[in-house]
C-alpha cells in the first residue's frame, strides 16, 4: 500500500494550483465557491466566461485522450485537478455534463464524423450539454421511457432525421445548454430497455420547450423539457442500442471528481466548525459528538475514494464503488441538519427578504435531494445487496 | 497512490484465511473459550512454529520477519473474522508494540527474540479500577530507591493477564496525576509479589484478568525508556492497539454479514427466501457499507502505524496516528456492533440460541468496543482536536 502521490504528480499539483491562483481572481473573484448543486442558478454568465477561461488554459477535459482533445491525464492527476480546483474555490462547472458524460459517450460509441462535430466545442467550453434521462414515469425505473423517436425521411433534404416527442424531467442546466442527449423509444411497440435510441438534440429549435421547476429551496436549477417533434441532429450507436450506450455512460465518470466534491464538503464542514467555535455550540457535548462523527465520515470517505481509485480490479474495490453514493449522500444529508443545529435559532433567519436563503440554509435544504437523485438510497441499497452480496434481484414488471 | 494490497499482502491474507478456517471453526472456538486460559496451547505453538505470525512485525535484527503493520492488520482481520481464541492480540499488539515503542535496546534484545523464536506470551497492564482509558487510568504506583523500584497497586481489565508470561506494567510516582509521573516496566509475570486472578467475562473468546502488585521489587533495568515521562510512549502503544482492535473488528463485522447473507438465502418464509425481501436486503446493504468504510479506516490507520514504527518513517504521516487510530476504533466499534446485532435479527429465533454462532460475534463486538474506549470516547478525542 502506498498512499502518497508521486513527485511528478505533486509537480502537476503545483502547476494547476499556480494557474488557478493567477486566473481565478479579478472578474472571477465573485464566483469563487459559487455554483454547483444547490447554487447552480447563480452567476451563469460569469461562470460561462470562466468555462472558456479554463479551456484557454487547457484545463477542460483533462482526462480525455489526446486525440479527443484532452490531456490524457492519469487518474491520479485528475484527482489532483479536482482537489486543487475545489480547494481554490473553483466555481461549479457548467460544462461538466459535456465533459463527464456526453463527450466520453460520443468518443466511445460515435463515428469519426460525430467526434469531430461535437468534441471540440466541449473542450473549448463553447457548447454546454444537458442530460435527458428521467421522465415523469421513469425515475428509479429508468427503463420505463415513454419519449418517442420517429424516423422522418423527408428531413435534412431527404437524408432523414429522427423526430423526438415526449417529456423529460429533472434536467439540470437545460435552460443554459446548447445540446441535450435524450433516451427515446425508437421502436414503437418495444418494452423496457429494448428498442431505445441515444439521440443528440439541439435545444434551440421550435420543438423544444424548457420549463424551470421551482424547488423547495424557492429557486430553480432543475427543469422539465418538452419535446414536440423536435429534430434530433444525430443518434449515437444504432437504433435499439440506446440502453447499452446509456449504461456505459454511467460508468465513465468513475468517481474521479469525488475527491473534489469532498473538498467542497470540507469547506462546508470547516464553516460549521468555525460557527460552532464562535457561538459556543462547540461546548455542547452532543454537538461535539456529531461534529466529530461528521469529520470522521468525511475523512473515511476520502480513504474510501482513494481505495476506489487505486488501479486494480480486486473484489473489495468493486464493493467500495458500490457503496460510495449511499455513503456520501447520507453523510451530506446529516451534515445539512448538523449545520442548522449548530446555528441554533439563527438557522431560521434568511439572508434577506423575501426568501433569500443563506448558503448553509440552501445546503441544508438541497441535501434532501442528495439521497434521491442519481439513484435513491433505496435503489442504492437494492444494487448493493444484489451486486455486492448476491442477494435475489427485485422482480421487475 | 496504491491503496490496495500488494501481491505479497494478498498472499498473507489468503494463507491466514485458509489456516484459520481449519483451526478456528465453531467447535474449536467453543472448546477453547470455556477454558480458563482461553486458548489451545498446541494451536498457539503451531501458530508460532508453522505460521510465525507472532514475529510478523518484529524487526529482523530481533529475530522477527520485519514486515509492516499492514501485513499485521491483514492477519488480525482474519483472526477477527474467525474469532481466533489466542494470546496473539495481547502478545503482539500490546506486548511487542510496547517493547518496540518504549523498550531500551537491552530490553528489546532480551525479550523480542524470545517472543519471535519461542512464542513467549506477553501483555500490557495499564488500567486500574476506575474504568478509564486515558492517562488517569494509570493507578498503580511505584517508588524508586538506589537499587531499583517497588511497585504497588491493582490492575484490572488486563487482556490475558492471568496467562501472559511477560508483563509490561504502567505505574506512576506516588502523588502524581494525569500525564505526569508515569513509567513503564517490563517484568516476568512470575516475579515475586504479583498475584493474578482470571475474571470470567461475558465475551468468553477474550480473557481478562486482575493483577495485584504487592511490594513488587524490580531492579533498575526493568524500567523502560523515558522514566517518569512515559505517557507519550504509552499513548502511542494504546493507539497502535486501537488500530489492531479495529482490524479484528473489521473481520468480525464482515463475518457477521457473510453469515447473515448465507442464512437468509436458505431460510424460506411465505414461499420465498427471506433474502428476497427488501427489508432484509437493505439491512444487509447497510452492513456492507459499514464494512467497506471500516476497511478504508483500518488500512489507512495501519499505513500510518507503519510509518510510526518504521525507523525511516514519514514523520508528518506518523503524526496522524492519534486521529487515524481514534477514527478507526470509533467507526469499526460501531460497525461491528451494528453488524453483529443485525445479524442476530436477520437470523431470527435461531440467532438467539447458544447453538448458532451469532452471539459469539455479538459478545466480541461489545467487548472490543469497550476495550480502549468506545466510539463516544474516541469521538470526544477527535472533537477536542477540532473544537478546543
Amino acid at each position: 500500500m502506498r498512499l502518497k502521490f508521486s513527485e511528478a504528480d505533486e509537480k502537476f499539483r503545483a502547476e494547476i494550483a499556480a494557474w488557478l491562483k493567477e486566473n481565478l481572481g479579478g472578474e472571477f473573484e465573485k464566483i469563487r465557491f459559487r455554483g454547483g448543486p444547490g447554487d447552480e442558478h447563480m452567476y451563469s454568465s460569469e461562470r460561462l466566461a470562466w468555462e472558456k477561461k479554463l479551456a484557454e488554459g487547457g484545463w477542460t477535459c483533462i482526462g480525455w485522450p489526446l486525440e479527443a482533445g484532452g490531456r490524457g491525464a492519469s487518474i491520479e492527476q485528475q484527482v489532483i485537478f479536482h482537489e486543487e480546483y475545489a480547494r481554490a474555490g473553483g466555481p461549479g462547472r457548467m460544462g461538466h455534463i459535456g465533459e463527464g458524460l456526453a463527450g466520453p459517450t460520443i468518443n466511445a460509441f460515435g463515428t469519426e464524423e460525430q467526434k469531430k462535430k461535437y468534441l471540440p466545442a466541449i473542450v473549448s467550453g463553447s457548447e454546454l450539454w444537458c442530460q435527458g434521462y428521467s421522465e415523469p414515469s421513469a425515475g428509479s425505473d429508468m427503463a420505463n421511457v415513454k419519449t418517442k423517436a420517429v424516423w422522418d425521411e423527408s428531413l435534412a433534404d431527404g437524408a432523414g432525421r429522427w423526430k423526438i416527442s415526449g417529456q423529460k424531467v429533472w434536467t439540470s442546466l437545460a435552460h443554459e445548454a446548447d445540446w441535450c442527449f435524450v433516451i427515446a423509444r425508437s421502436e414503437p411497440e418495444s418494452k423496457r430497455h429494448k428498442g431505445l435510441g441515444f439521440f443528440l438534440v439541439k435545444m434551440d429549435q421550435p420543438g423544444v420547450e424548457v420549463r424551470p421547476i421551482e424547488q423547495l429551496t424557492g429557486t430553480s436549477e432543475f427543469n422539465e423539457v418538452f419535446f414536440d417533434d423536435a429534430v434530433a441532429e444525430d443518434i449515437i450507436g444504432a437504433p435499439g442500442e440506446g440502453w447499452k450506450v446509456a449504461m456505459a455512460l454511467l460508468g465513465f465518470e468513475r468517481g474521479v471528481s469525488t475527491l473534489g466534491q469532498q473538498m467542497l464538503f470540507q469547506n462546508e464542514l470547516s464553516q460549521i466548525i468555525a460557527i460552532a467555535k464562535e457561538n459556543g455550540a462547540s461546548r455542547d457535548p452532543v454537538l461535539r459528538q456529531r461534529i466529530a462523527e461528521a469529520h470522521t465520515g468525511l475523512r473515511l470517505m476520502r480513504y474510501n475514494a482513494m481505495r476506489m481509485l487505486s488501479d486494480t480490479s480486486g473484489d473489495s474495490v468493486d464493493k467500495s464503488v458500490l457503496v460510495y453514493k449511499l455513503h456520501w449522500a447520507s453523510w451530506h444529508r446529516n451534515l445539512g441538519k448538523l449545520a442548522m443545529d449548530v446555528l441554533g435559532p439563527e438557522s431560521e433567519i434568511c439572508e434577506q427578504a423575501p426568501y433569500d436563503l443563506t448558503r448553509l440554509q440552501s445546503m441544508y435544504l438541497f441535501t434532501r435531494s442528495d439521497t434521491i437523485y442519481g439513484g435513491t438510497n433505496q435503489i442504492q441499497r437494492n444494487i448493493i445487496a444484489e451486486r455486492g452480496l448476491g442477494m435475489p434481484r427485485e422482480a421487475k414488471g | 497512490m496504491e491503496f490496495v494490497f500488494t501481491e505479497e499482502q494478498e498472499m498473507i491474507r489468503e494463507s491466514a484465511a485458509g489456516f484459520l478456517s481449519d483451526v478456528s471453526n465453531s467447535e474449536a472456538i467453543r472448546t477453547a473459550m470455556v477454558t480458563e486460559s482461553g486458548y489451545d496451547a498446541d494451536l498457539w505453538q503451531r501458530i508460532c512454529a508453522e505460521m510465525y505470525w507472532q514475529a510478523i512485525h518484529i524487526p529482523e535484527e530481533y529475530g522477527g520477519m520485519g514486515l509492516g503493520y499492514v501485513e499485521l492488520a491483514a492477519l488480525l482481520e482474519q483472526m477477527g473474522k474467525h474469532l481466533l481464541c489466542s494470546p496473539y492480540f495481547s502478545t503482539v499488539c500490546l506486548g511487542v508494540n510496547a517493547i518496540l515503542i518504549a523498550g531500551t535496546e537491552q530490553q528489546k534484545q532480551q525479550w523480542l527474540p524470545k517472543i519471535a523464536e519461542k512464542g513467549l506470551t506477553a501483555t500490557l497492564a495499564y488500567t486500574g479500577t476506575n474504568g478509564r482509558w486515558d492517562a488517569s487510568a494509570v493507578e498503580a504506583t511505584y517508588t524508586a530507591n538506589d537499587k531499583g523500584y517497588i511497585l504497588n497497586g491493582r490492575l484490572r481489565f488486563v487482556p490475558d493477564g492471568h496467562t501472559a508470561e511477560l508483563l509490561v506494567v504502567a505505574a506512576r510516582v506516588e502523588g502524581s496525576s494525569g500525564e505526569e509521573g508515569i513509567s513503564l516496566f517490563v517484568l516476568p509475570s512470575n516475579t515475586s509479589g504479583i498475584s493474578r486472578q482470571w475474571l470470567a467475562t461475558m465475551d468468553q473468546t477474550r480473557k481478562q484478568a486482575e493483577i495485584v502488585l504487592s511490594d513488587v521489587v524490580l531492579s533498575a533495568d526493568a524500567v523502560m525508556e523515558n522514566a517518569e515521562k512515559a505517557w507519550p510512549q504509552l499513548a502511542t502503544i494504546i493507539q497502535l492497539a486501537q488500530v489492531s482492535i479495529a482490524a479484528e473488528q473489521l473481520g468480525g463485522a464482515e463475518q457477521a454479514l457473510d453469515m447473515a447473507v448465507a442464512y437468509t438465502q436458505e431460510r424460506e418464509q411465505f414461499g420465498r427466501t427471506i433474502a428476497s425481501y427488501q427489508a432484509i436486503k437493505h439491512k444487509a446493504a447497510d452492513m456492507l457499507l459499514k464494512v467497506e468504510v471500516s476497511r478504508s479506516a483500518v488500512y489507512y490507520a495501519a499505513c500510518v502505524a507503519q510509518e510510526c514504527l518504521a525507523e525511516d518513517g514519514d514523520k508528518e504521516f506518523a503524526a496522524e496516528l492519534m486521529e487515524a487510530s481514534s477514527m478507526a476504533k470509533a467507526y469499526c466499534s460501531d460497525t461491528f456492533f451494528f453488524n453483529a446485532g443485525t445479524s442476530i435479527q436477520l437470523f431470527g429465533g435461531v440467532g438467539f440460541t447458544w447453538e448458532y454462532d451469532c452471539h459469539l460475534y455479538f459478545k466480541r463486538a461489545k467487548s472490543t468496543e469497550t476495550f480502549l474506549g468506545n466510539s463516544s470516547y474516541h469521538r470526544e478525542l477527535i472533537a477536542a482536536c477540532l473544537l478546543d
